[in-house]
């Protein structure tokens, strides 16, 4: 079942995030001679080293970075990329680059986590519908759309309406089974969506903390898990999105802005875990379906591969792991970056060292992982 | 009456998207069997007209967006007056499923769409013929890869496993031979097409969409050997083959019955599905003949056929969006009635892979009956709506100075549907009408809160059981 009290946050950046302009190459002129026009300065960039640097927008993520608690995944990606969003987002989801895949990888991390499916809250997404990484047929999942007003009736505001809503509903579905095995199960998921609200309706009461997160939708996503992950739930997975990171135009500005969303949620979301003395149990995962085209066309990037990751968290060890692809022209793979490490690598590091499970049937196949987590 | 009423409301449940009960009255009055046979053969449909759509929706001229075309998709399912149509066309998506993510294509999708919608009710030799040229599928399955000296059998092994035959009726030999009779059956514009893609944001004149072509350079023109027939084959040859086949009639029908009639197949299922194969072979593989047995079968008329499916997504979202009057008129949320279907597990245009989706019961976990039941409860307990209004009027014509609240939830099941509900929904029902006494009118007539009491028991009946189920 894996290693108890361990969960994972995924934070998925939807569109493809411009690698690029995420970790920069502000030390190689060629960066420049590429990025004519969508660029970060020079100056504005905050050093790793002489060649590489945070986007100013990724200032919390770098203070982590400081502290030894980011683990920068560079050049991340997999065999003949796929530049079509679905299909690529398909392919992370699913950890089968090769042929149209059906379970989600998460899915079978939370089926091998609580194999009898006793907790219907081992995974839940926050967000609307449910991603395909979470999805494998009997694997209950929970989808948040806000943990305000999540579960059954959220249209009627009155109290005293909601409840009698809510307590015909069980009369309605809780009654005694009958011949019907599609009337019972029907019954049965009612009841179980009823149980699952009522549990997680009450996190937000039982949360306290000094951070003040932000009003955007990702900060508030942050503040949602880290309500029902301190409201120990037993809740293993999380998982969440934030975009569109689709830049083809006015990228500057949006980039920058998605950035500074994301990070300071990330950011508030690491120190709201080190004021509950919780920040070793959880790890953050952050990455996107592809990077960006090395070209820019004069005001946002197209469609490219290779791409970056982070792991965060107390555990994490921190600093520069995978290669910074080259980006000299004679590299590149059709106008973009060349990976070198497969996203499964990652992955499975998770999966085995996080998580003490097995990742090969998890992953799809064995391989190499990397060193990021403390033994 | 009210028997006649039942079994028309089943008919449209099943052949169309459900219906108010004004179109339940005219159906009514031209019979059973002639509204079977106007709905197998509708003629031109009212619905809403595209420049309409266009005026107000600008996405439509470009359709990057898989939003915008399932939009498009939506409005015309939401206000058709040829429901069996669109019913149809979305079995067809479902069993040649072809998903966006692979083609990034918007209208390509819905050039295929419109082909099902011309050749879906005609016969099942030229659909086949129409669907192994179309651009979404080829594209889908890689025959543009399919090649005279290098063959791709991706197409050629599922339009028999998955698209006509299934599987354990051919051999792996029949599967060679019959992707090399589709050779050159390829795309015209593939390599417009993809400068086009390496220049992304770049689409002046918006998206066009891939077109067929049949290159004889690169078809393999050799002899082939096909379900024990021998001969030069190309793929309007294999399809006069497949279509004979017994296990073709068989598959097609049986795919037809759990969709139209029932999701588990009987005893009693089976000799349909047989009568329905006879139809197919006397008619010259027509689909339309095949349905016609199908709906004037004792089995479907029968009260046991009632109530026997899960209804899916898409045919939810419909159907509640056309009892509730919704949507009847251009309006943006149209992208998020789009979503919905996506949040209930049938993102439409968006199959997950070409098996389609799993279907009955499967249709069902904790997330989606959440999505379902918040959707139709919100579109139904919502008084400001003409078909709420319209099922309100109904509700309270012939009481006039209170309904007693058993009254008042049978009248709402019956003019919603009817809608038939077990003893515990029933009791579920009424401990929430009586919640609030009985509802006072005034002169046969309701005030508003009167009319938002009514519209809360709809919502109610919108999150039963029975209401998941068609």
């Amino acid at each position: 079942m894996g290693n108890k009290g361990k969960s994972l946050v995924v934070v998925q950046l939807s569109g493809g995030n411009d690698y690029l302009n995420t970790v920069v190459p502000y030390g190689d002129e060629e960066y420049y001679d590429f990025r004519r026009t969508v660029h970060i300065e020079q100056n504005e960039v905050l050093p790793i080293d002489k060649i590489y640097g945070f986007s100013p927008h990724l200032a919390p993520i770098k203070r982590l970075f400081d502290q030894g608690k980011v683990a920068v995944i560079n050049g991340i990606g997999y065999d003949n990329p796929n530049r079509s969003h679905f299909r690529s987002m398909d392919i992370w989801h699913t950890a089968q680059p090769d042929e149209i895949g059906t379970e989600g990888w998460l899915g079978r991390v939370i089926r091998d986590l609580d194999p009898n499916a006793e907790n219907v809250l081992t995974g839940v997404n926050f967000g609307r519908g449910l991603p395909r990484a979470l999805g494998v047929r009997g694997v209950p999942v929970a989808s948040v759309g806000n943990l305000d007003t999540y579960g059954l009736f959220p249209d009627i505001k009155d109290e005293s309406a909601k409840k009698l809503a809510l307590d015909a509903f069980a009369h309605m579905y809780g009654g005694v089974q009958g011949k019907d095995p599609v009337l019972n199960f029907l019954g049965q998921t009612g009841m179980d969506a009823l149980k699952g609200a009522d549990i997680l309706r009450t996190a937000p009461q039982k949360y306290s903390s000094a951070i003040e997160y932000a009003a955007n939708p990702i900060a508030q996503g942050m503040k949602s898990i880290a309500q029902v992950l301190l409201a120990d739930f037993g809740t293993r997975v999380f998982y969440t999105q934030h975009g569109s990171f689709d830049t083809h135009s006015g990228e500057i500005l949006t980039h920058a802005k998605l950035w500074d969303e994301v990070s300071g949620a990330v950011g508030d979301f690491y120190d709201d875990m080190q004021e509950h003395g919780r920040e070793d149990e959880v790890v953050v995962m952050i990455f996107s379906e592809f990077g960006r085209r090395i070209k820019d066309n004069g005001s946002g990037t197209d469609h490219g591969s290779g791409g970056v990751a982070f792991i965060i968290g107390g555990e994490i060890k921190g600093g520069m792991y995978g290669q910074y692809p080259s980006i000299k022209e004679a590299d590149h793979l059709e106008g973009d970056l060349h990976f070198n490490n497969d996203f499964r690598s990652t992955y499975s590091t998770i999966v085995e060292k996080w998580f003490g499970l097995d990742p090969v049937p998890i992953v799809n196949g064995h391989f190499e992982q990397f060193d990021f987590v403390n033994a | 009456m009210s028997q006649d009423v039942s079994l028309m409301a089943h008919l449209m449940r099943r052949a169309g998207f459900g219906a108010t009960r004004n179109e339940l009255e005219e159906y009514l009055s031209d019979g059973y069997k002639a509204t079977v046979d106007k709905l197998l053969d509708p003629g031109e449909s009212n619905h809403m007209p595209d420049d309409l759509i266009r005026r107000y929706h600008v996405d439509q001229s470009e359709l990057r967006q898989l939003d915008g075309a399932g939009a498009y998709w939506l409005y015309r399912m939401l206000t058709t007056s040829n429901p069996l149509e669109e019913k149809l066309t979305l079995f067809w998506h479902g069993l040649f499923a072809t998903g966006y993510a692979k083609l990034n294509q918007a209208r390509s999708l819905l050039n295929q769409i419109e082909m099902f919608r011309q050749y879906g009710f005609g016969s099942f030799r030229d659909l086949l013929v129409e669907l192994s040229r179309d651009p979404a599928m080829i594209l889908w399955l890689d025959n543009n890869e399919n090649h005279k000296e290098a063959i791709n059998e991706n197409y050629g092994r599922e339009l028999l496993e998955l698209f006509s035959m299934g599987i354990g009726n051919y051999s792996e030999d029949d599967i060679k031979d019959c992707a090399k009779a589709f050779t050159g059956w390829t795309l015209k514009n593939a390599e417009y097409m993809s400068v086009r893609a390496s220049k992304d944001s770049i689409w002046p004149y918006g998206r066009i969409a891939w077109h067929y072509e049949y290159r004889v350079d690169d078809h393999d023109s050799s002899e082939k050997k096909f379900l024990g027939e021998v001969g030069d084959f190309n793929g309007e040859d294999i399809v006069d083959i497949i279509v004979t086949q017994e296990p073709t009639a068989k598959f097609l029908s049986t795919r037809l019955f759990q969709y139209f009639a029932s999701d588990e197949v009987d005893d009693d299922g089976e000799q349909v599905i047989k009568a329905m194969m006879e139809s197919y072979f006397k008619s010259g593989f027509n689909v339309s003949a095949v349905l016609r047995t199908l709906f004037n079968s004792d089995y479907f008329t029968s009260e046991k056929c009632r109530y026997s499916r899960v209804k899916g997504p898409v045919e939810s979202v419909v159907g509640t969006a056309r009892l509730a009057g919704s949507y009847q008129e251009p309006t943006l949320d149209v992208h998020s009635l789009w979503a919905q279907t996506m949040f209930m597990g049938q993102g439409l245009l968006a199959p997950p892979t070409v098996e389609g989706w799993h279907e009955g019961v499967e249709w069902i976990d904790s997330g989606s009956l959440v999505e379902r039941i918040n959707f139709a409860a919100k579109e139904l307990s919502d008084p400001t709506k003409d078909g709420v209004q319209d099922i309100i009027r109904r509700v309270i014509s012939g009481y006039r100075d209170f309904i007693h609240p058993e009254n008042l939830v049978d009248s709402c099941l019956d003019f919603m549907g009817p809608i038939q509900v077990g003893a515990d929904t029933r009791d579920g029902l009424i401990e929430f009408a009586e919640s609030q006494g009985d509802l006072q009118l005034k002169n046969g007539k309701t005030d508003e809160d009167g009319s938002a009491r009514v519209a809360r028991l709809m919502g109610m009946i919108a999150s039963t059981r029975e209401y998941q189920l068609a």
